[in-house]
């Protein structure tokens, strides 16, 4: 056998530290996503609360402008690329090979290479605050405000090149996934046998290698405006700026998706196990999940109503946004129809679950207002829409995962959490959470625009405004009460077994938390719901107990990959020579990532 | 700690609360649906935004009647079938295709029947019909940062941060940006259109009734966004003659000693204010990049419409402009701003305050 320069022995064993960063056991770095995701949100809730600091009462003076500007770029763009979207990465890590009756992914140091590289985006994007200023001009970027004649500091740089950062991590994680859902199912489970988590996750990851393709597009083009004179979108020479628009929304649609999608399979995992039922018309949520999905694509231009694209555009856009509400509705129509005749129990995670349905539907009505693109224009750009999106995303996509983090807690951790204080908490969370966003319904019906850092008191914002401030203290609060639930019953909560909820996937069907192997034999599946049909027939089985497994070993390469990419990401915007060392560290580690030996088969 | 907990879940179960509760919060919602606040979407007094806000409505009934439905289904499915400790395992529904059908079927014909205002609205809103009076008054609108500038070309004028339109009328405004993205919009008279650098827009809006409305910039546009507002002056077309023909005239002839002065401290190369901006009728202030001052004194407020227009605001504000709209070009250009000349003295402001409130 040749043998090649840096031919390292993979690490055997290793304890502390090293167990996590060379870890690429999909477990291990879906626990990673999560705790570092949820990290991130409480950044991205900290930003929220200072600007609704700023906007309790009229002409107040507690933030100055610019550092507002800069709170709601880093909030927006916090919450959606190293909030949401890594938690979605972290269930999808956890669960998809445990649903499917898979060891691990498909390509398992890929997958730390993933997890490693968000964090390196992360980090680059939140180093601004230090390194001159984060970015001041939305999550949305639009040009030309971002060009360097009205934007000299280097915020709009981390801004690109975290972005860039992020997306080989998301682009990454996509292939993996996808890869694994097709190749890696046990004998039997047919993509019609396939969980709806899994399904949902599925799509998403379709979405994402779709999507990220086009706003990598985009920040090239505003990466060479900015740092090697282009002209794309400098509008004194000429550049369009609504060539940026189009290719922002075209990748920032389907993202929404990317957001909900896999919410919707959390909420139809839950609901069918609570209800003891399963899920309604399986084969219609899925299709209408694809509709969606696939419709994602043709009504991005419903950001872009008031841009001045013509009438006729703009009634195209209205009407593929409206037929967009259809498969949604049928969704809602089919989790109602889950719950009927069930018998449900009403825990903390159905409660988020059923949380989900209501908050949601009020964000997917006030989508369907958005879609009328004549009345939109009044609604564009202000607080109503901020409501509409903290409906769907925090009402929608961040209530599920809550949810969700309840309803796997047992099976992540081995123990139950608390759930009085989960009750508590839900309700806390539920009440304030509209407290804080419905308000803003009235405040955009009343003019309000948003990102606006103050405003008059001849306006009549005072009064919603400061209800949503106390909205937001209360909803800070009931996040107290999840974190503390969370970590104290992970700590010292009562042992878990493998199926606490009588339940009906596979995930259930080993013990909490999963062996390192997931399972000792690899199950066949004769049903859709496997694990509850088997159960009803007393054919289920408890796995055994293996240690001659083979497993894929832990490596240090992906993690240095990363940590080039983390280096030559900052040397970009700030040195070139840091780069070319950064962009050699990376080198270097895909290069002994591919000739990386195996060492013993454990 | 427990006992706190079941007094709040008691509280939250009581019906008693929510029996105030919910009508309460209904009497809230349509307090503020009925508003007169300066910038409501409710309080219409144009034909743009009386149509945008009946199209509103009928969204906001239809989904106010889905959301009562869901939520009556949720909640009666919830209190229906909790489990009860009896409970056997319930019948394995795995659908229902007649039920799967209706609940497709019904939303598809809802988002027709929706579809056809919709599309309608689009295309009213877009352009005025013949129904309209319209006398073709057409007015350049441009976006700076952070201020407007308006531009009547039929009859050669230019203003800013105050618009004039005769009632009654259909006007167009064409839509330009000079810089970076901005939006025009005056909530009560229609919604908005953005003025997009490159890509000239319009739009269209008749105000019914005479009076000062707000406007605001919709478009995030760097860091005075937030102070980035305009007026909009409806009057009848006698009085918006008038006011074009006063507005022609060149407003800089004053006797007053002090406002002369004034005047040649504005014209001087130390202040250098003339570079910036124009008065009209003088040899010397041509400059473009800052509002157009020649009937500065007869506008409501200035600024971009964030200050009221008198004596002790306009000194506040040559003194430290800053103070007032952070980040404003003027403070960062200006030699006597930006610490490259000497600052102006209070004598030079009251001087210059003189003159800018003499041109009527």
């Amino acid at each position: 056998m040749t043998t090649f320069p840096l031919q390292i022995s993979r690490p055997i064993h290793p304890t502390g530290i090293w167990n996590w960063i060379t870890t690429i056991d999909h477990k291990k770095i879906g626990i990673l996503y999560g705790v570092s995701a949820f990290i991130l949100f409480i950044i991205g809730g900290i930003e929220a609360m200072l600007m609704r600091a700023q906007l309790a009462s009229s002409n107040l003076k507690i933030i100055d402008p610019e550092l507002y500007n800069q709170l709601f770029t880093m909030h927006g763009t916090t919450m959606i690329f190293l909030a949401i979207m890594p938690m979605g990465a972290a269930f999808f890590n956890y669960l998809i090979p445990l649903q499917i009756g898979a060891r691990d992914v498909a390509f398992p140091r890929l997958n730390a290479f993933s997890y490693w590289t968000f964090l390196a985006g992360a980090i680059i994007l939140n180093a601004s605050w230090f390194l001159g200023g984060a970015p001041n001009a939305g999550w949305f970027g639009y040009a030309p405000i971002t060009g360097k004649a009205y934007n000299v500091g280097h915020g709009i740089d981390f801004w690109i090149i975290s972005l860039q950062v992020l997306g080989i991590a998301s682009l990454a994680a996509a292939f993996n996934f996808i890869v694994t859902i097709i190749n890696m199912r046990a004998p039997g489970m047919t993509f019609s046998r396939l969980p709806v988590f899994t399904w949902m996750s599925f799509i998403t990851a379709i979405l994402l290698v779709l999507a990220f393709p086009v706003i990598t597009v985009a920040l090239i083009e505003l990466q060479f405006d900015r740092f090697y004179g282009t002209n794309f979108f400098i509008t004194s020479a000429g550049g369009n700026p609504v060539l940026w628009q189009h290719l922002f929304w075209v990748f920032g649609h389907p993202e929404v998706y990317i957001l909900i999608l896999p919410a919707m399979g959390i909420v139809s995992e839950i609901l069918p196990t609570f209800s003891k039922k399963p899920l309604f018309g399986y084969p219609v949520v899925i299709l209408s999940g694809i509709i969606i999905g696939f419709m994602g694509w043709m009504v991005w231009s419903h950001h872009m109503f008031t841009v001045g694209l013509g009438p006729v555009a703009n009634s195209v856009f209205a009407l593929t946004t409206m037929a967009i509400a259809i498969p949604t509705g049928v969704k809602i129509f089919n989790w109602l129809g889950t719950m009927w005749r069930g018998s449900l129990t009403l825990n903390t995670p159905m409660l988020y679950a059923i949380g989900f349905i209501l908050t949601f539907t009020i964000g997917g009505i006030s989508g369907v207002m958005h879609s009328q693109a004549a009345s939109d224009a009044q609604q564009q750009d202000t607080y109503f829409i901020v409501a509409h999106i903290h409906y769907v995303l925090f009402g929608g996509s961040l209530i599920a995962i809550l949810g969700g983090i309840y309803y796997w807690f047992p099976k992540f951790t081995g123990r139950m959490y608390d759930e009085k204080l989960g009750k508590l908490g839900f309700y806390a969370f539920f009440i304030s959470m509209n407290i804080t966003f419905f308000p803003m319904h009235f405040t955009g019906l009343n003019g309000m625009p948003r990102r606006i850092y103050t405003y008059g008191s001849e306006y009549g914002w005072d009064f919603w405004n400061l209800i949503s401030t106390i909205g937001v203290l209360l909803l800070a609060a009931s996040m107290v009460i999840f974190i503390y639930n969370i970590v104290s019953s992970w700590i010292k909560g009562a042992k878990a077994s493998g199926d606490p909820w009588d339940a009906r996937t596979l995930e259930w069907s080993i013990t909490s938390p999963p062996p390192e192997y997931n399972f000792a034999v690899i199950p066949t599946i004769e049903y859709r719901d496997d694990w509850w049909e088997k159960k009803m027939l007393k054919k289920a089985q408890e796995q055994p107990v293996s240690k001659d497994v083979h497993l894929p070993q832990p490596s240090y390469w992906p993690f240095i990959a990363s940590v080039g990419l983390l280096i030559g990401g900052f040397g970009i915007i700030l040195s070139i020579p840091v780069a070319i060392i950064g962009a050699a560290i990376t080198m270097i580690g895909v290069y002994a990532w591919s000739f990386e030996p195996v060492n013993d088969p454990h | 700690m427990f006992s706190l907990y079941k007094k709040i879940l008691f509280i939250i179960k009581s019906w008693s609360i929510k029996f105030l509760l919910i009508p309460s919060l209904l009497l809230l919602i349509l307090s503020s649906c009925s508003s007169k606040d300066p910038q409501s979407t409710f309080d219409t007094l144009g034909p743009v935004a009386k149509l945008q806000l009946e199209l509103f409505y009928i969204l906001f009934w239809v989904g106010l009647i889905v959301f009562i439905l869901v939520a009556i289904a949720v909640f009666y499915i919830v209190f229906k079938y909790k489990s009860k400790p009896q409970d056997d395992i319930p019948e394995q529904i795995h659908g229902n295709t007649k039920l799967e059908i209706i609940w497709t079927v019904l939303p598809i014909l809802l988002i027709a029947a929706i579809a056809i205002p919709s599309v309608q609205a689009i295309f009213a809103s877009a352009n005025p019909n013949d129904k309209y009076v319209n006398n073709n008054l057409i007015i350049d609108a441009t976006g700076k940062q952070w201020w407007f500038e308006f531009e009547y070309p039929e009859y050669g004028l230019i203003t800013a941060n105050e618009i004039h339109i005769p009632i009654g009328e259909a006007v167009t405004i064409k839509l330009h940006s000079q810089d970076v993205l901005h939006s025009f919009w005056v909530p009560k008279l229609a919604g908005k259109v953005d003025m997009v650098p490159n890509n000239d827009n319009h739009l269209w809006l008749q105000a019914d009734e005479p009076g000062i409305y707000y406007g605001h910039c919709a478009e995030f546009c760097g860091q005075a966004h937030a102070l980035m507002r305009f007026k909009l002056i409806a009057e009848t077309r006698e009085e918006f003659e008038a006011w074009i023909n006063h507005q022609k005239t060149n407003a800089w002839t004053t006797s007053d000693p002090l406002a002369k002065q004034g005047m040649e401290i504005f014209m001087s190369r130390d202040a250098g204010c003339y570079a910036c901006h124009t008065i009209q009728g003088t040899d010397k202030a041509k400059g473009n990049q800052g509002p157009n001052l020649t009937h500065f004194a007869s506008r409501t407020d200035f600024a971009a419409g964030i200050i009221e227009n008198n004596q002790e605001n306009l000194r506040k504000w040559l003194k430290d402009p800053n103070s007032i709209k952070p980040g404003n070009l003027m403070s960062q250009n200006a030699g006597v701003y930006n610490g490259t000349s000497d600052p102006l003295t209070e004598q030079e402001i009251s001087a210059l305050t003189a003159f800018l409130r003499s041109l009527k």
